[in-house]
Formats: structure tokens, sequence, C-alpha cells
């Protein structure tokens, strides 16, 4: 279990995150909504260790991860598809996968897990030799997140998982999720599309403006008319 | 004379054995806002490319405002190599570089933001208007040009202000968060002041709400820019909304190009691309 407790972290002078305090519960999916610089982004690389954090405490499985340095915190089963793209372009993206499982061992599992992203992505299988900057936006989306998954995680942190992804892909993305999930891993998103994202969680916390604001299961947000109105588009006709 | 200010003609992208635009014919007319969709892989950003002077077509004529600005036909390697159509049509070679093609008046933004990352948000925009100085060497020696810098920077503060981004103003762009960053892009790309305006993927990053803004925003600045706007885009509620046309390819080939409405029913393009209707 996940459990970030009075979290607070600043930018220069700029407070991004104003003690925020939530729980991943083993085994579940839990999403985070909210507008654009309401934090989303800061609370995961809070919590990979990219940011770094002014007070507040993020337990893993009785770890303190916060002030441990972002391989450590990698080390204890967690791993992050982090937003836009951010692929190894002059890698191929086999080099990319395996760089997901940079951290493990067992080359049966490798190879096992290698398959099983292949079989999501059919499109990452028919191209592994090539270099992954000449990939199209999408595919490197697929490929970030195949990357997160070799490495196996307890904990799998998506940050905008379906960014830049045809809306038949975006249908598949969500499916797989809770494949993942199914198999056992914990799952922290942060979503922009906000509908889809509320169907799949179990649980789910607005961000507004650094503070959590409301939390509640998926299906209650999604019904929440302040949720709708902030969230989830009305349509003005 | 048509009165399309982009004229797509046979164009084809042919990346060693790998066809990603094959023989495209598309048109964008004055004042249009026209959507090109598809699956991830199937050419889009190519096609952008390609008109905006990244790289030379294989195959094939750009036309912008009825002039010809790109042309190219399968030389060299490429000779024996060509898979695609039309490979005898054309037999000149007119290769821009992106900058002429800016001046020329064709602006656009980039799927994966390529924004000055040490630079402030009113400097990235600021760099936009270079395309647009007239001051030579020797006005700017004689420090003649102040005028015309004040000018800018004042257009600048417009744009800021226009997006919503007075407030950020001096940030650095790339400490701002992902959506934010897009709209600083569309800043940038009207500095240029162009009259065809290619956005791709502009609401990627963004939430339902943010997205309608930006679809306001479009035709908006359609209106007071007096723009023709060409847009890849996979929010459909966007795209659904905001274009008068949509193109839509698949594997490199224009499967479909009809209003929203007969796309969002075209068989072809449910199977291809869209799936099951999705309400975001």
């Amino acid at each position: 279990m996940l459990k970030i407790e009075n979290l607070h972290v600043s930018y220069g002078g700029i407070r991004a995150l104003r003690g925020i305090s939530l729980e991943v519960p083993d085994g579940k999916i839990v999403t985070l909504i909210g507008a654009n610089g309401a934090g989303k982004s800061t609370m995961l690389r809070t919590i990979t260790g990219l940011v770094k954090a002014e007070s507040g405490s993020i337990r893993w499985n009785d770890h303190e991860l916060l002030g441990q340095p972002t391989d450590r915190i990698i080390g204890t089963g967690i791993a992050m598809c982090p937003e836009g793209r951010r692929v190894f372009a002059d890698l191929t993206v086999l080099e990319n996968l395996k760089i997901g499982a940079y951290l493990r061992k067992d080359r049966a599992g490798i190879q096992e897990d290698l398959q099983s992203v292949y079989d999501l992505f059919p499109r990452l299988k028919e191209r592994v030799w090539q270099m992954a900057g000449t990939l199209s936006g999408g595919e490197q989306q697929m490929l970030t997140v195949g990357r997160a998954l070799m490495s196996r995680p307890q904990l799998l942190l998506l940050d905008e998982p379906s960014l830049g992804l045809a809306p038949l892909v975006v249908q598949d993305i969500f499916s797989i999720i809770k494949k993942i999930n199914k198999q056992g891993t914990t799952l922290l998103l942060i979503e922009q599309n906000a509908n889809m994202a509320l169907r799949t969680a179990d649980l789910a916390y607005v961000l507004e403006t650094g503070n959590i604001t409301m939390f509640g299961t998926g299906a209650d947000l999604l019904a929440d008319e302040k949720v709708k109105e902030a969230y989830l588009g009305k349509h003005k006709n | 004379m048509s009165d399309n200010v982009l004229k797509v003609e046979n164009v084809t992208m042919q990346f060693g054995g790998v066809v990603a635009v094959d023989n495209v014919n598309l048109e964008v007319n004055a004042g249009e806002i026209v959507s090109l969709i598809g699956p991830n892989g199937a050419g889009k950003t190519t096609a952008f490319n390609v008109i905006t002077g990244v790289y030379p077509p294989t195959n094939g004529v750009v036309y912008f405002e009825g002039k010809k600005i790109v042309e190219n036909y399968p030389r060299g390697k490429m000779k024996k190599l060509y898979k695609s159509e039309n490979s005898g049509a054309y037999t000149h070679a007119i290769e821009p570089t992106p900058d002429k093609i800016t001046r020329m008046g064709v602006a656009r933004t980039f799927q994966n933001i390529r924004l000055w990352s040490s630079q402030t948000v009113f400097e990235n925009i600021l760099i936009a208007k270079h395309c647009r100085v007239t001051a030579g060497l020797l006005s700017a020696t004689f420090r003649m040009n102040k005028l015309e810098e004040r000018r800018q920077r004042e257009e600048c503060d417009e744009l800021l202000g226009i997006l919503e981004l007075d407030g950020v103003r001096n940030e650095l762009a790339t400490s701002l968060p992902y959506g934010q960053q897009r709209r600083v892009e569309i800043a940038r790309a009207l500095a240029t002041q162009p009259k065809l305006l290619l956005l791709d993927e502009p609401a990627a990053g963004m939430n339902p709400q943010e997205t309608q803004e930006l679809t306001a925003f479009i035709s908006r600045i359609r209106t007071d820019f007096r723009l023709t706007v060409f847009i890849i885009e996979h929010h459909m509620a966007l795209v659904m909304d905001i274009s008068d046309r949509i193109y839509v390819l698949d594997f490199g080939k224009l499967i479909a190009s009809d209003t929203p409405a007969k796309v969002q029913n075209d068989q072809r393009v449910v199977d291809a691309y869209l799936g099951v209707s999705e309400d975001a």
C-alpha cells in the first residue's frame, strides 16, 4: 500500500502541492483527476523522487520513499510511465523495452513479459529493430507504457497513458490497465480522459491547485455534478 | 481558380521500403477548418512534415495559395525502390526549407512539444517573430529598428493575453504543465502571422473541459486572425465539433473524406479508427 501524508512540494516560490494525503491500497486502481497545473504530474514525480518534497511522508510497504534516490525507489517495485513519450530516441524499440527490465535478473520472466508487451501492442513487435525516435507519436506512447510494464512493477504510476492515441487504442489501453490490475499490479493513474479514468478506477481523487478537494469511488465521482461540470465537459447544446 | 489555400497532389512519402504517405490528395479551402484523423502510425504527422518542408516528399506536389511550393519525384535509389503511384508525373524538384515555408505563411505546432526549454514563454514567442523582421544590417547597426522591436514585443504580449498565458509570461516554457505548453506552441505559431495554421494534436494533455475551451478558441482565432486551419487530433469531441470537413488516413492512404456526420458513420472509419463510440 502506498500512503502519502501531508505532502508539500514547491517549485521556487510556487506551491504545487499543499498538504496532500492519499492512499493507494494494494490491488486497486486509483486515479487522480484535475485540470492542467493542478499538480498531478508533480505528485507522481515526487513519488519517484524526481522532485524533492519540502515535507510530508510517502510510505510504500513500510519503506519511507521521501529522500531516497530514484533508482532506489524503482528498485522497490515501482515503475512510472512518464507523460509525453520520453523514449530513448536513438535506441531500438527492443532496447527501450529492455531498459524497463534493467533491474531484473530473471531472464525467463523478462522474455515472458516481452512477449506479453508484444501481445498488448502488436505494432511494437513489428518494429522491434526500429529506432524509437522514428516511431509515430502514438507508437512512442505505446512504447512508454510497454517499457514501464517491463519492470513487472507492484505499483505502476501512469501519467496520461492515452495521450495521443487513436480512439480505438484508447479503449484498448483502458482494458489493458484493467488486465494489468487483475494480474496483481496496483495502479495510480493520471488521465485527462476523466470519463474513462473514473470508469476504470476503484477509487478517485480530485486535485485542484495542489489540494485534494474530492474523494470517492470512481462511480461516485462519475455521477457527481461538480465533477461533471469541471472535468467531464458539459455539452453546451 | 479555386480558392484552396492548401492543395496536396499525389504526395507520397517513402522511407526506405516503408510507404508512410501513399499517393495522398487533399485540399483545404480558405477559411475552412479541416481535420486529418486516423490510427497511430497512419502517416498524419508525416503529411504535416511534408507540407511544412521538414522533409521533401518522395513524389508529388504541394500548392499553397495556388503556388507550387514543394515538388519532387523519385530520384536516385528511390527510382528502383518506389512503390506508389504516379511515378512519372513530375520531373522537377522544389525543396524549400521549413523557415521559407513559414515565411510564406504556413505555421504549425508539434505533436511532441518543441519549445526552447531554457527560454521563457515570452522569449519562445518572440523568437517566432524573427521571421517577420524587416530591419537589415544597416538599420540594426544604427538602432533604427527600435520601433520595430518594441512593436514585436507588444504583439507578443498581446498574443499572451489572447491565449491567457500572461500569468506565466516569464516562466521557463518547459516548466509549465503539458496542456499549457501546447498553448504556448499555438501562440508561437500565431506569432509568425500565418495564413494557414497546422495543429498537430492540439488537445493532447487537456481534459474534456479544457478541450472544449480549446475548441472555442480555435474557432475564434480562425475568425479573428482570418486563418485557415488544418488539424490532426484524436479527441473526437473536438474534431466533430469544429471541422468543416474531415480526411481519414489509414496505412498512408486516404480512406474517407467527408463531413463530420458522414465520417462518423462510415463503417471503414469506425473499423479502422473510432471503434465503439466514446462519449468524452
